[in-house]
């Protein structure tokens, strides 16, 4: 496998672990997220959300509220301007229409789902807000509300937005329905395909909603300024959407907003869209001073963006040698209360890891009266996937065949297309198939105590490109600094630092990386969708290659030779045959101020080279039969991550987004009652794992460089997510008999289905 | 009328004399009247650790502690971790394997582990995932936190040989 | 959030007064007050802290008279006090269990019986092994069994101005056992699911159980000490068909509810369950200890 630059030569940064160079701030106390900064000045936000999942405002009295001593100011929807429709590109989450971004940050005219914001107080203190909230009279019309998929595409279903209909292939049907949008996508005649098959196998699936659960709540502080100037200073994924979403709804030029990215505690999706931008802005345009607001754990499980349930239907043909022949899909994805396109994305993936012939998907995006789902971690692959593969574990058994020879043998490769459309480029499938066969955990025995198994699962995930800027400056004494849009929201500046340093020939400490506000930068999407690293990295080492450029020309003119004479091997300058020493870009730092001053190089990049990745994982697992409780014994992720820069936080990566599939896969669901209410929006219920939950994750990284980076890198982030759903599924059923097709398998759900199948006669221990 | 007055604490080593209202929580206290703002607020139901101090040689969650009880006590904090420009070997072993992604968790996990590396100083793997199951990382699947902990107390039992 | 006030008296009638006011709630370990008033579930305008009372701060063993335990003591203090873990590991196993080391750093036993959920960790240990909860109200003192001590879902037999000022947990006797369990889907910081409390005392054969005690909490209303499965057990040697009838017992006695930590059914079945478990424990604990 080729392991080197661009040029040729072997890396010298790349690859290597150094302390990332924001990481003092971090282990010290010292680095600041939104809710740790504040003003002498400033007042405190609270937001009045809907207790209701459903239900029509008829009217809002926010007269006793403002009454109160030390209350500044209530805004209602009716100080957004009035929605309408806007298209705009919503990074992973596909088209939008602002007309529900007004709707879903202050309810206008119905509240849709439980936690929906009704109006919003700045008070003197936190605790004044919170009486100024609770003096708010608001009368509802209570709506009879659906939580449930496959109820809300029911016609006699309680309809969220009356002017919504289903779009099939482009086409607007004529009659209201909580459908929002049917997607296709066919490849020749599946139902030939179906004959052609020995086995076929067809089976029936549903997930529940699972929140992102990052440790550090929403936050957003915002002023005003009287000459119409406004900055916002908030933990956001995506500073410059937040800057461009908060311009769209109140109207305004981007050039009148600049946002401040703090430090981030953990997104994975969850913090790209605005919540309380908005309501900072509009209420501190009213007081005049700058407004804080943040979210309690309450809030962010009731009102920001969870990750789809699901309910889907999968079936699969095969050979006797185990060649697929076709698949169907039937995908249901809920949206929450306002148009998503989630089930389009679970279209994209579901199928994606495997060659056939024929083909079928249908997917509905399906509107709920629960909260807008947004992206989470590889958003809609892991349901997709999950059911594709517990068919094929149930293909593996029935032929009699290994299950990762069965994967191996219908893996995609170079130049396969996925069922939307699109070649693959170079992607390492098969040698990461390869990898997991040849791993120490596969090899060895499998457990074989009572109720043990093992099993795998694949995953997948495209990975996103969109836009991104960069500036690397060189210092006076030849340090460099590199400054991006993108948030880091997980070691990304250490890897734009190596980046750097490996382009121009310094040490990864020579480099000083920052995070830049909207002001400072040019435009960069959203950090998400595993293209920071990729995307931003391409901007980075395209700016040092303007910074190189540069350079050569200083060289030449201290050499008084030719500039293509002069060539940059990495380390140095040379000219091949003039005698001259190498000159390092640290040797060239004292001699810019002579040779016409400061260098300074820019990059804006929107790449298309995007490298797929894919991810094979591997558990052993224990079941207490008569609990229903399940042990993760041993745990392996097997990827395939280009070029790994920072190997540590690659890994971290992959075990990170492995224990969040396990949590999604065990016991990590919403609880809602019958009113459609949550009845678990606490980290005590909301059950994320613990540290007693999970072994430590083993990784394998496979490194088959993407040819579209210079690097080779791919995004590597949102893989791992994707096949912990379908390993365990897998595994508890090989362990004892019973396959769930429901997630979470929590203790109640699985000790419910053994008792079902009469295993609960397991003997108990006795004294 | 609200309630408030003045707690005098010991806080890092350094006697600290606070304003508080007695709605607010150490934590509110430790932020936003000493301004130590390493302690991080989760949860405020004393489900993630975030918060997690060192109180009177005790690990609590500082937002399950009302400002007032403070009077008096000796309160460790995550910048009362390093002595000056020396990190402690839990900051530089956290450091070192990439123990931390986001790190909003990281001061929680640090006085954490602290409080039982003062109390064990070779902890089996069992009892680091026991004292530390109070404090929830979304970000790294806790292997490399594991493995830190593991690190620094051998620095500490090196050191204190 | 109303304005608050915060009290910390020192003497144990003063608690008391302050503790009848209106809108008067104590704090000990504090891990379910200040959640509850902080989500707006209980409105609270006065703390009354009891952690500077010496009366709730006691904790010593006696060999005729057995375990006093102030009410304010944190269940962190119990692991350190030595005979507790040997004589009593049921109390010690669900001191243990409450929330994570933060929260037993804070939470008392004492909080954890006052707080009235039937899913408390430490009452069926209690309710097992005979204690007895001593009361202060403003017209004197008196004592409760700790199984009567719960009368409802966040109820107790703690009547306005009263305050719990220490648990008595007598002797355990020479041939005996006791053990607590609690299921939960993670392995740390949740609510039980159901939990079982057991207590055995065996004959001098060292086989025949002569007296036995099984509570379960987290499935009725209040803990349930369920006389029926230490019936099934008194007289036996604990083989498969005592166990089995014990376990029966334990199921047919719960009234447990669906809600978002388990189903009905689910807590009926874990019920069984845990009451083998919670047996095997304490013949273990029993065997143990020579």
């Amino acid at each position: 496998m080729e392991k080197q630059t661009p040029g040729g030569r072997p890396y010298k940064v790349i690859g290597t672990r150094p302390i990332r160079h924001d990481g003092e701030d971090k282990v010290t106390g010292r680095a600041q997220s939104g809710a740790d900064i504040s003003f002498r000045d400033q007042l405190y936000g609270k937001v009045l959300r809907s207790p209701h999942p459903h239900a029509r405002i008829v009217s809002i009295d926010a007269s006793k509220a403002l009454a109160m001593p030390g209350v500044e100011a209530v805004i209602t929807g009716a100080e957004l301007p009035q929605p309408h429709d806007r298209m705009f590109l919503s990074g992973e989450g596909g088209v939008e229409n602002f007309r529900y971004v007004n709707d879903r940050v202050l309810a206008s005219g119905k509240a849709l789902f439980e936690g929906h914001p009704i109006a919003a107080v700045a008070a003197k203190d936190i605790w004044t807000a919170e009486e100024a909230v609770k003096a708010i009279e608001v009368t509802y019309e209570v709506l009879p509300a659906v939580t449930d998929v496959l109820k809300a595409m029911q016609p006699d279903a309680p309809l969220l937005h009356e002017e919504i209909t289903t779009e099939t292939l482009g086409e607007k049907k004529k009659e209201s329905t909580n459908v929002c949008r049917h997607t296709q996508h066919k490849r020749g005649d599946v139902d030939q395909g179906f004959s052609a098959a020995d086995v076929v196998i067809e089976r029936e699936f549903t997930t529940s909603t699972v929140h992102q659960g990052y440790i550090e709540p929403h936050n957003a502080t915002a002023l005003y300024r009287s000459d119409g100037q406004i900055t916002i200073w908030t933990s956001t994924q995506a500073p410059f959407w937040v800057r461009r979403d908060v311009a769209e709804l109140l109207e305004l030029p981007l050039s009148t907003i600049k946002v401040v990215p703090l430090e981030i505690g953990g997104g994975f999706g969850g913090k790209i869209a605005v919540y309380l931008e908005p309501l900072a802005v509009l209420l501190s345009k009213k007081t005049g001073k700058p407004v804080k607001l943040v979210m309690n754990r309450q809030e962010v499980f009731l009102a920001t963006g969870p990750a789809s349930s699901t309910a889907t239907r999968i079936k699969i043909g095969v050979k006797k040698d185990g060649t697929i022949t076709a698949a169907a899909a039937h995908l249901v994805y809920e949206a929450g209360a306002f148009p998503s396109n989630w089930a389009v994305m679970g279209s994209m993936c579901v199928l994606a890891p495997y060659k056939m012939e024929t083909l079928l998907i249908d997917a509905f995006d399906v509107l709920t009266n629960t909260p807008k789902v947004m992206a989470y971690r590889a958003p809609s692959s892991p349901q997709a996937i999950f059911g594709v593969e517990s068919v094929l574990d149930e293909i593996a058994l029935e032929l009699g065949m290994d299950p990762l020879e069965l994967r191996m043998k219908n893996a995609v490769e170079e130049g396969d297309r996925r069922a939307d459309g699109p070649k693959f480029p170079r992607i390492g499938l098969k040698e990461t198939i390869q990898a997991a066969m040849d791993s120490e955990h596969y090899k060895s025995p499998a457990p074989s105590g009572p109720n043990q198994s093992r099993a795998v699962a694949v995953g997948f995930w495209f990975n996103a490109g969109l836009q991104s800027s960069a500036t690397v400056g060189i210092n006076m004494d030849g340090t460099a600094s590199v400054v991006t849009g993108s948030v880091d929201i997980g070691g990304s500046r250490a890897s734009m630092a190596m980046m750097a340093a490996e382009a121009l020939g310094l040490k990864a400490e020579e480099v000083r990386p920052s995070v830049a506000d909207t002001d400072a930068i040019g435009h960069t999407d959203v950090t998400g969708g595993s293209r920071t690293t990729f995307a931003t990295g391409m901007a980075v080492y395209e700016a040092c290659q303007d910074v190189l450029g540069q350079l050569k020309k200083r060289v030449a003119t201290l050499w008084e030779l030719p500039e293509e004479e002069i060539e940059f091997d990495g380390s140095a300058f040379q000219h091949a045959d003039n005698g001259k020493d190498p000159m390092t870009v640290k040797e060239l730092g004292a001699k810019l101020t002579a040779t016409g001053g400061p260098v300074m190089g820019h990059s804006s990049v929107a790449p298309t080279g995007v490298g797929a990745s894919f991810g094979v994982h591997i558990a052993d697992v224990e079941v207490d039969p008569e609990t229903g409780k399940v042990t993760v014994l041993r745990y392996t992720v097997v990827q395939d991550v280009g070029q790994a820069i920072h190997p540590s936080y690659v890994e971290g990566q992959m075990q990170g987004g492995a224990v969040q599939g396990i949590g999604w896969a065990l016991n990590e669901e919403y609880v809602r009652n019958d009113e459609g209410k949550m009845m678990n929006p606490s980290f005590l219920d909301y059950r994320v794992p613990t540290m007693l939950d999970v072994p430590s994750i083993e990784t394998i990284l496979v490194e088959v460089p993407n040819p579209g980076h210079p690097y080779g890198v791919r995004g590597v982030g949102e893989t791992p997510i994707v096949p912990p759903l379908g390993t365990l599924h897998n595994a508890i059923a090989r362990a004892v008999g019973v396959r769930m097709r429901s997630l979470p398998m929590s203790p109640p759900k699985l000790s419910a289905a053994l008792q079902a199948k009469g295993l609960e006669a397991i003997a108990a221990p006795t004294p | 009328m609200s309630t408030k007055r003045v707690v005098t604490a010991t806080i890092n080593g350094t006697d600290s004399t606070l304003i508080v209202d007695d709605r607010m929580s150490l934590l509110d206290a430790l932020r936003d009247a000493a301004g130590l703002t390493g302690t991080k607020e989760g949860c405020l139901t004393g489900d993630c650790g975030a918060c997690s101090v060192i109180m009177n040689g005790r690990l609590v969650d500082s937002c399950l502690v009302m400002a007032p009880e403070a009077e008096g006590a000796i309160i460790e904090t995550v910048e009362g971790l390093a002595q000056g420009n020396d990190l402690h070997p839990l900051q530089k072993r956290f450091l070192e394997h990439a123990a931390l992604q986001c790190g909003v968790c990281t001061p929680g996990f640090l006085v954490a582990a602290k409080d039982l590396l003062d109390r064990n100083p070779e902890p089996t793997d069992d009892e680091v995932r026991y004292w530390l199951a109070g404090n929830l990382c979304r970000c790294t699947g806790y292997d490399k936190i594991l493995r830190a902990v593991h690190d620094a107390a051998a620095d500490l039992r090196s050191s204190s040989r | 959030m109303k304005p608050l006030e915060y009290h910390a008296p020192g003497a144990l009638d003063d608690a008391v007064r302050l503790s009848a006011e209106a809108g008067a709630s104590p704090l000990a370990g504090g891990t379910d007050l200040i959640v509850q008033h902080r989500m707006g579930r209980v409105e609270v305008a006065h703390m009354v802290d009891l952690k500077k009372i010496p009366e709730l701060n006691v904790l010593e063993f006696d060999k005729k008279s057995g375990l006093r335990l102030g009410a304010a003591v944190p269940c962190a203090a119990l692991a350190e006090c030595e005979p507790i873990g040997r004589l009593y590991p049921s109390l010690l196993e669900g001191a243990e269990l409450i929330g994570s080391t933060q929260i037993q750093s804070r939470a008392s036993v004492g909080g954890n019986l006052c707080n009235g959920s039937p899913a408390a960790d430490t009452i069926c240990a209690l309710i097992v092994l005979d204690a007895v909860c001593v009361i202060q109200g403003a017209n004197g003192s008196r004592e409760v069994a700790a199984k009567d001590f719960m009368t409802g879902p966040g109820e107790t037999a703690l009547n306005k101005g009263e305050l719990l000022v220490e648990i008595r947990v007598p002797p355990p006797a020479p041939l005996s056992g006791n053990g607590y369990l609690r299921f939960i889907p993670r392995n740390e910081m949740d609510i039980a699911v159901v939990c079982v409390a057991a207590h055995l005392v065996f004959d001098k054969d060292r086989e025949t159980c002569l007296d036995a005690k099984i509570a379960v909490g987290a499935a009725a209303p209040t803990p349930l000490l369920v006389e029926q499965a230490g019936r099934a057990l008194i007289g036996s040697k604990l083989d498969e068909p005592a166990l089995k009838a014990a376990a029966q017992a334990a199921s047919k006695a719960v009234r447990p509810i669906d809600d978002a930590r388990g189903t009905a059914e689910y807590r009926r079945h874990m019920a069984g369950v845990l009451t083998r478990r919670a047996v095997g424990m304490a013949v273990n604990r029993f065997k143990e200890s020579g």
